[in-house]
């Protein structure tokens, strides 16, 4: 086939395409959005879930009727997947189940550093980590092999650089012959009751020492013959750094990271006057190789925050642990001239709001000028978040607390905390801003459950907010659009603010980069 | 073919194109049957910050990002975004700013990205055909012709 200069997302999804995947479903998550899309233009099924965890419960019932799936999620999104794939790698799966998860070492888009090659061992399944496009069309495919082979959920970990490098792929013929979907009843393996899992557990670990073996013999590990001096154990794109910072080193590339090539990787540190770990993020094969017996020099701790480039390889290999030079600061992002979101956080900052804000566009409130952002943790968190301040805070702190949430973020994650707010009702009352853009703003413009549009931006059934939170029992419940009802929305912020009572307030106008995008009208509401 | 990988940066604020004129810049070398690689951030690329992407073409390249003090190219859209790329400048780094260009002849502002790509082709050994051949199938029709124009004025410029 002809070469093709493809991201590692692009080529992502060229590979789950070949492998034959019948479809793709997963949340938008930078590093991680843009692979569902090309699968999609590339012919392939692909869906958002409302969130990580229902993409993975979709994807595990694919698998169940024994073909191909595959979930895209960025690392955080793991979290919230996790519970499925601690148990789907008990119970395995029928046809095959891959999880792609991008990684965000020096955290250009996210809010922690986590390795997500500490999953695989946690729960128990296999992570390939590609250190290019190639590797990532490649890696993708033999994923999909090994799930189908061992019947076991496999992770593809990628990072933000190897998502968003543009470099060359060949690809290979698609599989074919693969077989149709459909239900093979086996309730001790599809059944995770206590007396399936017990069985279910030592099968699992069974399959992993299968799989380290054969990644021993045959695993997508890779040697470059250099000189005796100087050996660099290395996985992922610090692989690409490390070739260019020692030209002459032998290398040791491990492409499957779990279950570890550990007798090669042992024989390598041997084979070498000095030997070295390069990796990026937690000193995961380090502390691995340490507690096997063998001897090797590990990245300083100073490493382990941020991304590795060219110039950090050499300093780590000459164990350079000053304080390196601190990087100019460019023009931090900020929420688009004209962005509706401003008004509302103009407004909150008025009334000195205590704002439990959340995950998507409006973040970026809480940086100056706006500075009008108290809290921001994870996916949903502005619900709990505020509730909790509004249940302990005196009195006249705690009305001034104020929940915002945009309308994916509400989908995704925001549903249980609103039950928790009609339930646990705090003295004061509560007060919920939904900021309904229509679109997943921050990740790209992808399409939600509340968009009412499917990924393909065809028309879909389109969850109602008001009907939803009246639903839930809310006493106070109001639609406003922040330009051109903004006297009116300020009235109902400053009652909801003065009453001891639950309010929602909708706040709906569509995002200006999604009315820009050509072919794509907003949704409007009636 | 000797063995040297020319590293270029492209630096600017989200929304001049960067991201654009680095596609194009790319693929351009890969249809020189060279190894090429880009490294670039998404994310807050619509929201005004400063950003960059790095391109690097020879016979085998192998890390995606620049390293610092080793840029053959910058290639900034906005002057005052300088500092934040010095330290991948060495002495022979080649920096080519907007000011080389006469911007009162740019048909169209957003085309400055287009513009720049002209003036660092000056430097690149490509025939000019191939740079146009990608804008025209990159950029949407309706584009073809303001790019052109600015891709030909960066050109022409010293």
């Amino acid at each position: 086939m002809e070469r093709q200069f493809l991201m590692g997302n692009e080529a992502v999804a060229l590979g789950a395409l070949h492998a034959g995947a019948a479809r793709g479903t997963g949340y938008p998550g930078t590093p991680s959005s843009e692979i569902l899309d090309v699968f999609n233009q590339l012919g392939g099924k692909a869906e958002w879930a409302p969130n990580e965890k229902v993409a993975a419960e979709v994807a595990l019932g694919v698998s169940f009727a024994g073909v191909r799936a595959f979930t895209t999620m960025k690392h955080v999104g793991l979290n919230v997947a996790a519970d499925v794939l601690f148990t789907a790698a008990y119970s395995g799966v029928d046809g095959a189940l891959v999880f792609i998860v991008a990684d965000d070492p020096g955290l250009a888009s996210s809010q922690n550093e986590q390795d997500t090659r500490r999953y695989a061992v946690a729960a128990g399944v296999p992570l390939v980590e590609p250190s290019d496009s190639q590797e990532a069309y490649d890696f993708t495919r033999l994923a999909f092999e090994i799930s189908g082979r061992w019947k076991i959920p496999v992770i593809v970990k990628l990072t933000t650089r190897v998502c968003h490098s543009g470099t060359i792929v060949v690809p290979r013929k698609p599989d074919a012959g693969l077989p149709e979907a459909h239900f093979e009843r086996n309730i001790p393996y599809h059944v995770m009751v206590p007396g399936h899992a017990r069985p279910a557990h030592r099968r699992l670990r069974q399959k992993l020492a299968e799989i380290a073996e054969w990644n021993e013999k045959e695993g997508p590990n890779q040697k470059v013959k250099g000189s005796k001096d100087l050996g660099i154990l290395v996985s992922g794109v610090a692989y690409q750094h490390a070739r260019e910072a020692a030209p002459g080193a032998s290398l040791f590339k491990v492409g499957m990271s779990y279950p570890l090539p550990m007798r090669q990787m042992l024989d390598f540190a041997a084979s070498v006057d000095r030997a070295f770990v390069v990796e990026e993020n937690d000193p995961y094969m380090a502390d691995a190789v340490r507690a096997a017996g063998g001897t090797i020099e590990s990245t300083p701790e100073m490493y382990r925050f941020g991304e590795l480039d060219v110039g950090r390889v050499k300093r780590i290999l000459t164990q350079d642990a000053t304080p390196e030079a601190v990087p100019p600061r460019g023009k931090p992002p900020q929420l688009c001239a004209g962005c509706p979101h401003t008004i509302t956080f103009e407004m909150l900052k008025k009334h000195n709001c205590i704002v439990a804000g959340d995950i998507g566009c409006y973040t970026l409130a809480a940086l100056q000028p706006l500075a009008a952002m108290d809290t921001q943790i994870c996916m949903g968190a502005s619900l709990g978040v505020g509730l909790g301040l509004r249940h302990v805070l005196p009195r006249e702190e705690a009305k001034r607390v104020v929940s915002v949430i945009g309308d994916s973020t509400f989908v995704h994650s925001g549903l249980t905390g609103l039950a928790e707010m009609t339930y646990n009702v705090p003295p004061t009352g509560h007060v919920l801003l939904i900021l309904d853009n229509a679109t997943t703003a921050m990740t790209g413009q992808q399409e939600h459950p509340g968009t009412g549009r499917l990924l393909d931006h065809t028309p879909a059934n389109r969850l109602d907010y008001e009907k939803i939170v009246r639903a839930m029992n809310v006493q106070n419940v109001g639609v406003f659009d922040p330009v051109t009802q903004r006297d009116g929305y300020e009235a109902a912020l400053t009652q909801a603010l003065e009453k001891d009572e639950l309010t929602v307030l909708i706040v709906r106008r569509p995002c200006i980069l999604a009315v820009a995008r050509k072919g794509v009208k907003p949704a409007t509401q009636e | 073919m000797s063995d040297k990988v020319t590293s270029i940066k492209i630096a600017g604020l989200g929304g001049m194109g960067v991201l654009t004129s680095t596609q194009i810049l790319a693929e351009v070398f890969f249809r020189q049957g060279l190894d090429v690689k880009k490294a670039e951030v998404h994310g807050m690329s619509q929201r005004g910050g400063s950003i960059c992407s790095d391109v690097r073409f020879g016979k085998k390249v192998f890390s995606p990002m620049v390293p610092a003090g080793s840029l053959d190219f910058l290639v900034l859209f906005q002057e005052d975004q300088f500092p934040l790329y010095e330290a991948d400048c060495a002495p022979g780094t080649l920096i080519l700013k907007p000011a080389a260009i006469d911007l009162a002849k740019l048909e169209n502002k957003k085309a400055l990205n287009i513009a720049m790509l002209g003036l660092l082709s000056r430097h690149l050994d490509v025939p000019v055909d191939v740079w146009l051949e990608v804008i025209r199938e990159v950029l949407p029709a309706k584009l073809h012709k303001v790019n052109e124009a600015a891709f030909e004025l960066g050109r022409k410029s010293v």
